[in-house]
Order: structure tokens, then sequence, then C-alpha cells
């Protein structure tokens, strides 16, 4: 039984709005489940929030793009300096070696990109992206996930889930389609 | 709303989506594009067309490597010629797409939505027709990356002063994070094509490219907050490329380049010739693809009128370049400024007066803005306007610096105008490609458009 249990990965409920999904992820968080996550084909305001996703945690994508744009405007300046002003320095005329405001516009580009390429890999990497499998995937109704239909899944390692009881809780909650959802050991 | 109708006494704006369209429907139309569509006789005769244009640029590359930049019209004094005249056009046509994309995703303009993916892809073509040119123009293109700094065994570093190295760090920027940009905003359509896709290889490709993109509301969190991260820090780097490529004329002495006006005159200019390239391609392709219920005509009615206003700056910064040659009262700047009216290429610089300031004036006229066959040709004349732009100020400086020892005449040969339609040629295919390889419209963002329109949007802008 318990080996049944283990391939099992979650209970998925299908709806045709977002509205539906939010009002019925919400009332599924006020039911006491941790587990879940909703998939929808476009961003839906307020729906990472009705998942339990919020707070400092969900912002590290902005805290790495800072990281990064520090790193890639010191990384910029400092190679111009030790360039300019200790490996490879050039009188010209008497001018001062560290010029900086000559370096200013390579030190924004470099703080730009910085920024910017971790702003991307972070979300990648936050997403666990690339990902080619995972078990939502096995639900054939799914593929309409990036269309027009709205998924809500409750977990099966959430300490609430029963699988005949959630998925009573989410037929309970209007979804057109209950599907399990498998997973492949 | 009807309650706005009534205080302002004017109509509702027009919606920017078709009406009727649902989630389904918006994207069976766009992916269906890529995915079902048979290849029509045009699109295989636009691509062969164009892929023959592409050999001659490999012709003219090829011929450039074994003899040299010799075979270009560019001698001393004239060192850049159509080279950096091309290479300044060609990247100005870049920045409309970043400021479609993020400059009006910041100020949330819903008419960006269903412009935006091709406008980027246009950016990233045309930035890289723009980044052949200073690489072939160095002569020695094998050697390019002396430009980047490394240890090199000789222990010679690039010269951070020069404007010419700090060129290439905004544009390999930009076209880093152009990509980077354009392929975020791909992600969520490459996994809808994944999931429509019927054919093995098809799902094989976009499988691979979605990186297994689900849509959930954690994944939809993190990439909203890097979207507009993005968003954000592109909106600075696009008006620093202009700037820093418009510092590569005015930190020189020379006559008619050394002035402050440069910077924003170059921003402004980027932008009318990227918007005027954007009618150019989305006209013919909203009527080949039957795209004219997303690309409306509100939205060239609001592409014309960008156009008309930084028309309007790059207008003025003519006007302020004889302003300020004539009250600085340097003779060499005073010279310069009648050499432009009445030197060997005052041709060009009337043709420029005629097709950036004078026709874009057709723009006031709402009657103008909404018919689609004049708008086509008018994005054509700007378009040829901030070439010759460029050329003027390239040519004529150079041509007339400070003493008449030193002048010069300059003609293109055969050569340049062979490597630049090439790069024409270049870009045209790359777009027919991109046109049925991708989608050319976000569909995520349509279908949040379609989302935002059922529920009386409060962002009517």
């Amino acid at each position: 039984m318990s080996e049944q249990r283990s391939r099992i990965f979650g209970v998925m409920g299908e709806f045709s709005t977002p509205e539906a999904l939010l009002a019925a992820t919400k009332k599924a968080r006020d039911a006491g489940y941790k587990h879940i996550e909703a998939y929808t084909p476009f961003p839906v305001e307020g729906l990472s929030d009705a998942v339990g996703f919020r707070g400092f945690r969900s912002n590290w994508v902005a805290v790495f793009t800072l990281i990064g744009g520090l790193g890639g405007g010191l990384t910029g300046f400092g190679l111009q300096y030790w360039v300019a002003a200790i490996t490879y320095p050039m009188n010209i005329g008497g001018r001062p070696l560290n010029s900086w405001p000559a370096f200013i516009p390579v030190t924004f580009e470099l703080t730009v990109l910085g920024a910017s390429i971790f702003a991307v890999v972070s979300m990648l990497a936050l997403n666990k992206l690339p990902q080619p499998y995972h078990p939502v995937f096995n639900v054939e109704r799914f593929a309409q996930a990036s269309t027009d239909k709205f998924f809500l899944c409750i977990e099966a390692r959430d300490p609430k889930f029963d699988l005949s009881e959630t998925s009573k809780f989410l037929q309970g909650l209007h979804a057109e389609h209950v599907n399990e959802v498998k997973d492949e050991e | 709303m009807s309650a706005t109708q009534n205080l302002v006494g004017r109509p509702e704006p027009e919606p920017w989506l078709e009406p009727g369209h649902t989630y389904a429907s918006v994207t069976d139309k766009i992916a269906s594009a890529v995915l079902t569509r048979p290849l029509g006789i045009g699109w295989l005769a636009g691509f062969a067309l164009t892929f023959t244009v592409v050999m001659v640029l490999f012709l003219a590359v090829a011929y450039l490597f074994v003899k040299g930049t010799g075979i270009w019209g560019i001698n001393i004094p004239i060192g850049w010629g159509f080279a950096i005249v091309n290479f300044v056009w060609w990247i100005g046509i870049g920045h409309a797409g970043t400021l479609i994309s993020a400059i009006l995703y910041l100020l949330n303009q819903q008419w960006r939505t269903s412009i935006n993916r091709f406008a980027e892809a246009m950016t990233l073509f045309a930035v890289a027709c723009a980044g052949l040119f200073p690489l072939i123009h160095t002569g020695r293109p094998w050697m390019a990356y002396y430009m980047m700094p490394y240890p090199s065994t000789m222990g010679i570093w690039p010269q951070f002063r020069s404007p010419l190295i700090w060129d290439v760090f905004a544009v390999s920027t930009y076209g880093t994070v152009s990509l980077l940009f354009w392929f975020i905003g791909l992600l969520p359509d490459l996994a809808t094509l994944r999931d429509r896709a019927t054919k093995k290889w098809q799902q094989l490709i976009f499988g691979m490219l979605s990186m297994g993109w689900r849509g959930s509301a954690r994944h939809w969190h993190r990439y909203q907050v890097a979207y507009l991260l993005l968003a954000g820090l592109a909106t600075p780097l696009v008006l620093s490329v202009h700037t820093v490529v418009s510092f590569d004329f005015a930190i020189g002495i020379v006559p008619g380049w050394h002035t402050t006006i440069f910077p924003p005159y170059f921003v402004a200019g980027a932008i009318y010739s990227g918007f005027a390239m954007v009618l150019t391609l989305a006209i013919p392709m909203r009527a080949a693809y039957g795209m004219e219920g997303f690309i409306t005509r509100r939205h060239l009615d609001q592409m014309a009128k960008v156009m008309l206003a930084t028309g309007l700056i790059v207008a003025y910064g003519y006007f302020i370049e004889f302003f300020m040659a004539f009250y600085s009262g340097n003779k060499f700047d005073v010279f310069l400024a009648n050499q432009r009216l009445h030197g060997p290429y005052a041709p060009f610089y009337f043709a420029l007066i005629l097709c950036n300031i004078l026709t874009p004036q057709l723009l006031w006229f709402r009657s103008v803005r909404r018919n689609i066959p004049a708008l086509f040709v008018i994005s054509l004349v700007i378009n040829t306007g901030m070439w010759l732009e460029r050329f003027v100020i390239v040519v004529i400086s150079l041509t007339r610096d400070f003493m008449p020892s030193a002048w010069g005449r300059y003609s293109a040969t055969v050569w340049d105008y062979a490597t630049f339609a090439g790069t024409l040629g270049l870009f045209t295919m790359l777009i027919f490609l991109f046109v049925r390889g991708l989608p050319a419209i976000a569909i995520s963002e349509m279908r949040e458009l379609v989302h935002q329109e059922s529920h009386g949007s409060e962002a009517h802008s």
C-alpha cells in the first residue's frame, strides 16, 4: 500500500478561469493544505501569494540581480583602474592615470551586463529549470495549462494529503476535472 | 467607463485587441503560424530572394578579407565610410525594439503587447548586422579579440579612455541583454508550442528550448520579477548604447562632431528610425499572417505618433547644430555648416531634410496615420532619411576638416553597396526565418491582454 502511495505525486483539479482557480487555491490553503501549486497559462495576480509563496524568499531573484550588478560594476571599474593605473600606465601629457570619469561608460555597461545575466540565470536556477521531466506532465489534460486551462495541484507530500479525501475536496471546489498525478519511480 | 465617456465627452478608445478573442483563439492563431501553416509560395520566394542577397554579403566579405579594406571607397582623410554609416544606422534601428519591450513595459502601455516580440527580434537581427561592420572595418577581423581585455603575452591592454572601446562594451552588452530579454519572453511561449506540437521533431526542439517550463505560480512569480528587472536594466542600457555611439563622434574634435547635442539627438534618431523599421516590418507581416486583429490600426497610429515626436526631437537637433555653429563663431564650425548647405554633398543634406523633417509632418493628420499604405511609404522614407543623416555626419565632416590640403571626396564602391545590401538581405532573411520558426507575437502576454480586456481594464492608456 505504501509503495503504491509513493507513486502518487498529488491530485490535480482543473478550472476554466483564473478567478475560479484563485478562489480554489485560497480555499485549499484555508483547509490546511501546505504543499500546493497552481499552474496557469499566464501570470495571475495574487496567485503566488495564495499558494504560500510570499515574504522575503520570493524575492531572491532581485537579491541575485543586485549582487550581479554590484559584481559587474566593481569588476568593470577595478579592471580599468588596474589596467590604466597599475599594469599598463601611460603618461599622456601628465594627466592623472586614474581618470575615473573616462571609466564610467564601461563600468556602467558591465553593471547592466552582470545584473541581467544574474537576473536570468537566478530565475532559471531558482525555478529549477531546465527540468525536462516533472510528474505534472503525466496528466494528459495538463497540456492545456499552456493554453487556456488553470490547474491546482495538491501534492502527496502534504501531511494532510489523502488520495480520496483530497480528490473529494477538489471536486467540492467545483474543479471541472480531477486527476491523479502519478510519478514514475 | 461610460461615466468617463460622458465626462470627457469623447468616444471610448478602440480596444487593443479585436473583440471576441479567447485565451484559446489567440493561442491557436499565433501558434499555428509556426506549427501547422504550410510554407506558402510567398514565404519561399521571399526566403530564396533574401538568401541570395546573403550570398552576395558572403561574397563581398570574402573578397574584403582577401584584398583588404582598399576595395571600399575609404581612403585618408575619409577612413569611416559606409561601414560606420551602416553601423550607426543598424544599431539605431535596434533601439525601437528595446524601447517597445522595456520602456513601454515600465510605462504599462498595453499596446506594446502585440508588437514587442517581433520588435525584439528585429533588435537582435539589427544588432547582428550592426556588429558586423566595425568588425570587418578593422581590416583584420581575425585580430578583433585585441579589443577585449585579456592577459596577452605582449603585455598590452585596451585603452579604456577611448570611446571606441566603450563602444565594444556597449554594443556587446546590448546584444547580450537583448538576447536574454528575448529568450525570457519566449520561454512560456516555447512551452505552449511544446504542448501543441504534433510532430516529433517539433516536440523535441520546443521541449528542449522551453526547459521544462510549466507555468506554476512560483515560476511565474520569479519570472515576473526577472522580467521587470530586465526591463528596468534595459531602459538605461538602450539610452547608454546610442549615447556611447554618439561619443565615437562627439569626443573627437572634428568640426560637426564635437557637440554636446549628439547623445540625446542620436538616441532620438535611433528610436525614430527603429519605429520606422517596426512599421516597415509590421505592415506586411500583419497582412500576410492575418494578424490585423492583434496589430490593429490603433497600434500603427500609436507608432506613427512616436515617430512624429522623435522626428521633432531630431529636427530640433538639426536646428541646434546650425545654431551652435554660428553662435559659437568658431570658423571651422561655421564653415562646416555652410558646407552642408552648399558643399558637394548638399543634395544629401537636402534629401535628409525632406525625408526626416518635412515628410513626417504628414503624421500630424489622423487620416494619414490610419492610412496603411501611406504609413508604409513614410516608414521607408524615414529609414532612408536616417541613413542619409549618418552619411552626412560621417562624410561631410571628414571631407572638410581643418586644412584645405586635407580635404577629400568620398564615393562608395560596388563592394560598399554589396555589403550594405547584403546586410539588408541578412536582416530580412532572419526575419523570414523568425516569423515561421518562433511565435512572432507574445502568446502568454496576449492571453493576459484577453483577460484584462474582458475585465474592463483599468489601464486604458
